[in-house]
């Protein structure tokens, strides 16, 4: 409560105005307060209650009252009376209303007067200052309102943009997409017709190749031959890339035999090999079922590719290929790790005569084809082998059958920052390398599908200068024995080689283990020693065995086992025991070489040289050949006399030659083979004896004779024929027994076989030539084309 | 003398006409064409082969003696004489005549003459050892038929 002017001194307060009202009398228009606070005042004289007569000071009053009210700011009140509206009376308050009157509060009295109207008038006194804090308090929320709605609004933009990019990706992503399988059909489209003239232009280079050329052209036509098809097969390959990307290529199902493909390959890529001096090898082990079901080509493509790119970029040591099932491999991984725990050190030693255990001595770059695990493998698969040569190993009772194949190289490996991108299309380890090596980097990649539309994985471990192992995973299944037998069926049964005994010398284990490998697909027992002293003391000492066994005895000497001086040093000593009894015979002596130059440094007690790389049908060969037992598979090969003889055996020959000293021989070789032999002596009689129709199958025509020489004859016969062709045509063409078209096969037996003749004989009508006297294999070539494909009419 | 030792000198005079270069590899190809089937088959080429080089060698000396040589018909000839020796293995002979032909070629007489000469010797040469050849043959021959009957 605030304290009063000090004119007044309130006395006490009468809180009713009930109170008020029974104290009032005839006043004068009183302002009309609700509640009241009648303060009674204390004039100088008496202090009474009740009411004093005197007016007090309404105003103050009030004003006191507003200030209380008010708070801060002074309150100013104007009361008038408004019955006549246009003319208030000032009841109260200052005569001139001031103030701030923009900002008034207009309110009704009501006095109790019926004929009086009455309001107040209430406003500032002052101009009301601006209330900073009614200004900052709005703006602070007009901001924050601001600020919240821009946050939601830049939300929403933001989610509105994100989703219009996404869509746009979307529809980016499809295009792409789109063209990506458009550039692949494209590239599979353009690719195919390449191919299709391509094929042709082979075609066309075979046909020329088997034409009479000379050594140029032959030459020419050769190279031409080999880059076509270097182009082929690279066409092949991205049509390959298309199908896979189209999702497109299927693995086939067949059977097939395995160790076969490996020789395949190894074929393809023995003689590079060789040139380059490298030591290819293949091992399967035993475990490896003979015969599986999967796709043969894909299975031979993977491993080409795999094996090209070692023989591409190796240039010295070996490239070793391994085929193993995939239960061994756990074996693998064991022995590794133990090797591991026994501390890296173990994997960091050099051993001691500066070689490692490897095919051919070099560091190859993944430990874990160490000699020591693939002993672990061999060593696995020794008590078991008796018993998978026969059939199936009974442990297996699952279809599949997991291979792991690795190829390890010693080349020059690849450069640790291009190893990530090895098996992207298209991606080479530097810009130079196609340059250096050729290729279009296009090879791994296919070979990573094809393996794993196999079902397995491709990896590879490599490290710079030291070498790369490639090592793959397929799974095949099973094959069941066919019932037939497969036509190519183990070698070991068919050749005169099973059973016998051999020793070879050989300071690498690794390497011994592959020979081994190879001949015991022969079914030939091999022992194996390190250095030849060793060889001899086991042959002294087993004297026993050798009397006994009946098949002889064969010494494989590999190349880095041999020293000079050593093939007359064994060639005595074998001969020394042979005449003492210790040994039945001399064994036969067999080197085996990598390189072509290796194989003629060799002395002259060796009895056969054997190339690597090893493939059993080459090394039976060899020993056929080295054994004497030749002439059994001789009646197999085609080019042979027996050959020959089925090919002319009761042919009817006519032969024309004006000497008779060459007919007479002439005669004598082709009766010889089985052919009836007429003879002519010029070409008159040879006409004569031609006459249509006559039942010879082919006619041998001496050139250079008196009177009528070979082509003269040979035109005038060509003229009979077509006569006689033309009169078949035109007369009946329905009896059995005429021939569709006369000519008879006319082959020139000239002296000089050149160029200029070979296109005379060819213009008079001649089908070819033979060289005077007869040559057998030549013979052979111009018999057959004639002869095979003529139909046997009248035999 | 007994059919081996026959056998054995026949074998070495043979290997003997080998190794001088009177016969080559075509020979050997005749002795394999002779078997049972055909057993006279050397001979009778050998005898031919005689009979017809003699023919030759006879027209070839009248057509050398004659003032202006005919070539072309003494090319021809040669090159019979060329072809029945190289057919029946006549080394010798056969390198004879081809040098025979050059000397036509080049329309060289006395060359010619030199090579005619050279010819008829190793012919004559070759026919005398064809004879013994022959000779132990009909004997061996003899000998087996009269073991035979």
């Amino acid at each position: 409560m605030r304290e009063p002017s000090k004119a007044l001194e309130p006395l006490s307060v009468v809180s009713e105005w009930s109170e008020w009202e029974d104290h009032k009398s005839n006043q004068s228009d009183l302002l009309n307060y609700s509640n009241l606070v009648l303060v009674q005042f204390r004039t100088g004289q008496t202090t009474q209650f009740g009411y004093l007569g005197g007016a007090f000071d309404v105003e103050s009053l009030v004003e006191n009252l507003l200030r209380q009210l008010a708070g801060n700011q002074d309150i100013m009140v104007n009361v008038y009376d408004v019955t006549n509206i246009s003319e208030p009376l000032i009841m109260y308050g200052p005569q001139n209303p001031d103030g701030f009157m923009p900002l008034s509060h207009v309110s009704m009295l009501d006095f109790g007067d019926p004929f009086r109207k009455h309001q107040m008038v209430c406003r500032y006194s002052q101009k009301p200052p601006i209330p900073l804090s009614a200004i900052t308090t709005p703006s602070g929320v007009f901001v924050i309102c601001m600020l919240a709605g821009y946050i939601l609004y830049a939300a929403w933009t933001r989610y509105d943009n994100v989703r219009e990019d996404c869509r746009k990706m979307e529809e980016l992503k499809v295009q792409a997409e789109a063209a990506d399988v458009a550039k692949s059909q494209f590239l599979a489209t353009v690719s195919h017709e390449i191919r299709t003239p391509m094929n042709g232009v082979l075609g066309m280079l075979d046909m020329l190749l088997d034409t009479d050329l000379n050594l140029t052209q032959k030459d020419y036509a050769q190279t031409a031959q080999i880059c076509g098809k270097a182009l082929i097969a690279l066409i092949n390959e991205v049509l390959d890339r298309a199908k896979i990307e189209a999702g497109k290529l299927e693995i086939e199902a067949v059977p097939f035999e395995l160790r076969s493909i490996l020789d395949d390959v190894l074929s393809l890529f023995s003689s590079k090999s060789r040139e380059k001096g490298i030591e290819l090898a293949v091992f399967v082990s035993h475990k490896v079922p003979e015969i599986v079901t999967g796709d043969p080509g894909r299975f031979r493509q993977i491993i080409t590719n795999l094996v090209g790119n070692s023989v591409k970029f190796t240039e010295h040591g070996h490239i070793f290929v391994q085929v193993h099932l995939i239960e061994n491999s756990n074996k693998v991984m064991d022995a590794k790790v133990d090797t591991d725990l026994n501390g890296c050190l173990s994997d960091m030693m050099v051993p001691s005569d500066g070689t490692f255990n490897t095919l051919s001595g070099l560091e190859a770059a993944d430990r874990r084809n160490s000699w020591e695990n693939f002993k672990l493998l061999l060593s696995d698969e020794m008590p078991q082998s008796d018993k998978c040569k026969s059939g199936m190993p009974c442990s297996k009772d699952s279809s599949n059958v997991t291979l792991m194949v690795s190829v390890e190289d010693t080349g020059i490996g690849i450069p640790l920052q291009a190893q990530d991108r090895v098996f992207t299309p298209f991606m080479q380890a530097d810009s130079s390398t196609s340059r250096n090596y050729g290729g279009t980097g296009i090879g791994l990649s296919i070979s990573k599908c094809l393996v794993e539309l196999m079902g397995g994985q491709i990896n590879f471990i490599s490290r710079p200068n030291v070498g790369s192992t490639f090592t793959f995973t397929a799974v095949f299944q099973r094959c069941k024995k066919i019932a037939g037998g497969d036509p190519k069926r183990t070698l070991s049964e068919s050749l005169p080689t099973k059973g016998m005994k051999a020793l070879l010398v050989d300071a690498r284990p690794v390497r011994s283990a592959v020979t081994r490998y190879h001949l015991q697909r022969l079914g030939i027992t091999v022992e194996v020693a390190s250095t030849i002293k060793m060889t001899l003391n086991a042959l002294s000492e087993q004297n026993g065995c050798l009397r006994s066994g009946k098949h002889p005895y064969i010494l494989l000497i590999e190349k880095d086992s041999w020293t000079p001086g050593m093939d007359v040093y064994l060639h005595d000593q074998l001969l020394e025991w042979k005449q003492c009894g210790q040994i039945p015979e001399v064994p036969k002596v067999i080197l085996l070489v990598t390189s072509e130059s290796d194989k003629a440094k060799v002395g002259s007690f060796v009895d056969t040289v054997i190339m690597k790389p090893l493939r059993a049908s080459t090394v039976a060969a060899c020993l056929q050949h080295a054994l004497g037992m030749g002439k059994q598979g001789r009646k197999e090969m085609p080019n042979g006399p027996a050959f020959l003889h089925s090919l002319l055996a009761g042919k009817n020959i006519l032969v024309v030659d004006d000497n008779k000293v060459n007919l007479r021989v002439a005669a004598g070789a082709l009766k010889k083979y089985g052919a009836k032999v007429e003879c002519a002596e010029s070409g008159k009689d040879a006409l004569s004896l031609l006459q249509l129709p006559h039942k010879f199958d082919a006619c041998f025509m001496d050139v250079q004779m008196p009177e009528m020489d070979g082509f003269e004859a040979t035109r005038q016969i060509r003229l009979m024929e077509s006569k006689a062709n033309e009169q078949n045509k035109c007369g009946e063409a329905d009896e059995g027994s005429e021939r569709a078209e006369w000519h008879l096969p006319i082959l020139a037996m000239t002296a000089d076989v050149i160029q200029a003749t070979y296109e005379e004989c060819m213009k008079c009508g001649m089908d070819d030539y033979v060289s005077k006297p007869f040559e057998e294999q030549q013979l052979y070539q111009a018999v057959a084309r004639f002869l095979l494909s003529k139909p046997n009419s009248d035999l | 003398m007994a059919p081996t030792a026959l056998q054995e000198k026949l074998n070495g005079l043979v290997n003997s006409m080998f190794a001088e270069g009177l016969l080559d590899e075509q020979f050997q190809q005749l002795q394999m064409l002779q078997d049972g089937s055909n057993p006279g088959f050397v001979a009778e080429v050998v005898t031919l082969f005689c009979e017809d080089s003699e023919r030759i060698l006879a027209e070839l000396t009248k057509l050398m003696d004659q003032a202006v040589v005919d070539y072309s018909k003494v090319d021809a000839y040669v090159h019979q004489l060329k072809g029945s020796s190289s057919s029946v293995g006549a080394q010798n002979v056969k390198l004879a005549c081809i040098q025979f032909r050059q000397f036509c070629e080049d329309n060289n007489k006395e060359g010619c003459m030199r090579a005619l000469n050279v010819v008829k010797h190793e012919y004559y040469h070759l026919r005398s050892k064809f004879e013994t050849m022959l000779h132990l043959e009909n004997r061996i021959q003899a000998y087996e038929t009269k073991q035979q009957s």
